[in-house]
């Protein structure tokens, strides 16, 4: 009888995730504590628990570490998105406070699925493996699939559950069969060994099928066209604040994972990828955009302008390398401030006891709350890319990218895009500041929590946007190790 | 060689019922009539779907069975080679029932085990 032999166990490395996931499960303790209390202790401690992620996060920064035989790989690549996803998790648990509790749809459960699906995002960017990939994934997206059923009531959010969950089971199903062909075709889900199993040999049939498998996973994930279909009625319909966590952080996750499976396992196929996102880039910016125009729901609005932007970081996709890659990362932090705000003020805003969500509800908002228009103006010329906010920042460095490499008609449409979408963000800014109010004005719908959210999002958009070097110099500093 | 007279007979087999079951298909006059289609041709009126119906309550019953059916195809392996694992395995296994146990408790006091 042979001794067994124990794997180390480093839980170095998944110590963010597993804080999480601690106060997720403290969460549930909590709630069924026979004293009652109020729900407000439970959104205490799942913000906890994510800032110390957070903090934690921050305190592994340049310690690179693997663990479970290369299953998690937490680099600063990794440590990057876990940044950018905590703050979509903390600024959409600050909205959710007094929101949720307005809608009376307050329960435990909603705090301690915000946490797993952000333990589910943060194991997503660190995944060195495609099964731990998957497995991340379906964490992130069953509880998301459940928190945009929060309002059982409301027909619309039970909707965009059904259709989150079908649409996504569907698209988890082709990554799935992708992830099989690809293993079939190298022998390994582990993505360094399929680099390396791939190199030379790249136009195996089954190989790429599988890559064009995974890929359309992927696209399903980061809402790019033709797999967008699901995004207005689900932005629309789930809560608010959990449309902000869907908007940022399971689109930070999944660019994460999408950049780290192109660029590591994928590399040696890496003209064949890029002819396609060339075309899938185009398509969603353009669809994105001109969908957007024709929305009088600002939430829906929103979710197209979304699209819109997945075809901008597609972008930085294509043009590839440190410049590129780091570009996408920078896009995805300024994109999670300057879109959790956004979606911040309309959990804040409220029109005849019921969420003003029309674009014509904001008519006169500026006369009645000057500071809450203000803010979302700043956000949606945020979305434009009005300097010096952080969104022209962004895409300044994805545009750079692309022109220096080489894609010139890339760019090109990209920046006619960016100028078609100035029309609808400005026609919201035009209602608020230039139009009065028919019928109920909107009114704001007091919050501390949701305040302080958006003071943290405003900070980041200008402070990105006048300060921008520092971090972008951090984002490529973190592509680096994957580009080589 | 024996192999092959066993497929021969099952072949045979299956022509045989094949034929049974075919020829009167082809020959047989066919008349259906609603009290033919009835489940029971005992003049009795039938009164509910022949499956019956089920309570919902069944379906979570049975993703409840399922934390504790995966927790048995964990348990059953590691008891097995429970010696040879040491300490190592112990800390694991109470560490995977911790959580599950987490769950069964938060099934238990939410209520999802009563019946009505």
């Amino acid at each position: 009888m042979t001794d067994l032999v124990m794997p180390p166990v480093l839980l170095g490395p998944l110590l963010p995730t597993l804080l999480v996931l601690g106060a997720g499960a403290l969460v549930l303790l909590l709630d069924l504590s026979p004293r009652p209390q109020g729900k407000e202790v439970l959104g205490a401690v799942a913000l906890a628990g994510i800032v110390g992620a957070l903090l934690a996060t921050l305190a592994r920064w340049g310690k690179s570490g693997r663990a479970f035989h290369d299953m998690v790989v937490l680099d600063n690549f990794a440590l990057f998105v876990n940044v950018v996803i905590c703050y979509a998790a903390a600024l959409s648990l600050l909205l959710s406070v007094d929101y949720v509790r307005r809608s009376r749809a307050e329960s435990g459960e909603y705090y301690a699925l915000v946490l797993f699906t952000t333990a589910g995002m943060m194991l997503l960017a660190a995944a060195g493996d495609l099964v731990v990939l998957f497995l991340a994934l379906e964490l992130m997206s069953l509880s998301l699939y459940v928190l945009a059923g929060l309002f059982t009531q409301a027909l619309a959010s039970s909707e965009a559950s059904m259709k989150y969950f079908i649409l996504g089971a569907f698209a988890s199903s082709f990554m799935l069969y992708g992830i099989a062909l690809t293993y079939g075709a190298t022998g390994t889900t582990n993505l360094d060994r399929i680099a390396a199993a791939v190199a030379g040999r790249s136009h195996d049939p089954l190989f790429v099928i599988g890559m064009g498998l995974l890929l359309v996973g992927f696209g399903f994930k980061t809402s790019s066209v033709p797999f967008h279909m699901w995004v207005p009625d689900v932005y629309q319909g789930a809560p608010t604040c959990v449309t902000a966590l869907i908007a940022t952080g399971s689109k930070a996750a999944a660019f994460g994972a999408l950049i780290r499976v192109l660029t590591v396992a994928l590399r040696g196929a890496q003209p064949d990828w890029t002819a396609l996102l060339w075309i899938v880039a185009v398509l969603t910016m353009t669809v994105g955009n001109v969908a957007a125009i024709a929305q009088s729901n600002l939430k829906r609005m929103l979710a197209y302008s979304s699209i819109a932007h997945a075809g901008y970081m597609l972008v930085g996709l294509v043009a590839g390398g440190m410049s590129g890659g780091g570009s996408v990362l920078f896009y995805l932090l300024t994109y999670t401030f300057t879109t959790a705000g956004a979606f911040g003020v309309v959990t804040l805003c409220e029109r005849a006891r019921a969420e003003a969500v029309e674009v014509g509800d904001y008519a006169g908002l500026a006369e009645r709350h000057p500071v809450l228009a203000a803010a979302l103006a700043l956000f949606l010329l945020s979305l434009i890319g009005v300097p010096p906010l952080a969104g022209f920042v962004g895409k300044f460095y994805v545009f750079g990218a692309a022109v220096r490499a080489g894609y010139l008609w890339l760019t090109v449409v990209a920046v006619l895009n960016s100028a078609l979408a100035a029309y609808y963000y400005l026609r919201v800014v035009v209602y608020m500041y230039m139009r009065q109010p028919e019928g109920a004005p909107v009114t704001y719908a007091p919050s501390l929590a949701g305040a302080l959210a958006l003071v943290v999002a405003l900070v980041g958009i200008v402070a990105l946007g006048v300060v921008p070097a520092p971090f972008v110099d951090l984002a490529q500093a973190a592509v680096a190790p994957l580009v080589r | 060689m024996t192999s092959v007279s066993m497929l021969m007979t099952f072949v045979f087999a299956a022509l045989v019922a094949g034929a049974l079951l075919g020829i009167p298909r082809l020959l047989a006059p066919r008349r259906l009539t609603p009290v033919k289609a009835e489940p029971f041709e005992c003049g009795k009126d039938p009164i509910a779907v022949s499956e019956g119906r089920f309570a919902i309550k069944f379906s979570t019953i049975a993703i409840f069975f399922i934390l504790i059916d995966i927790e048995l195809m964990f348990v059953w392996p590691w008891a097995v080679i429970y010696r040879r694992l040491g300490w190592f395995g112990f800390v694991e296994m109470m560490v995977f029932l911790a959580i599950l146990m987490l769950g069964f408790l938060y099934i238990w006091r939410k209520g999802g085990l009563e019946w009505d």
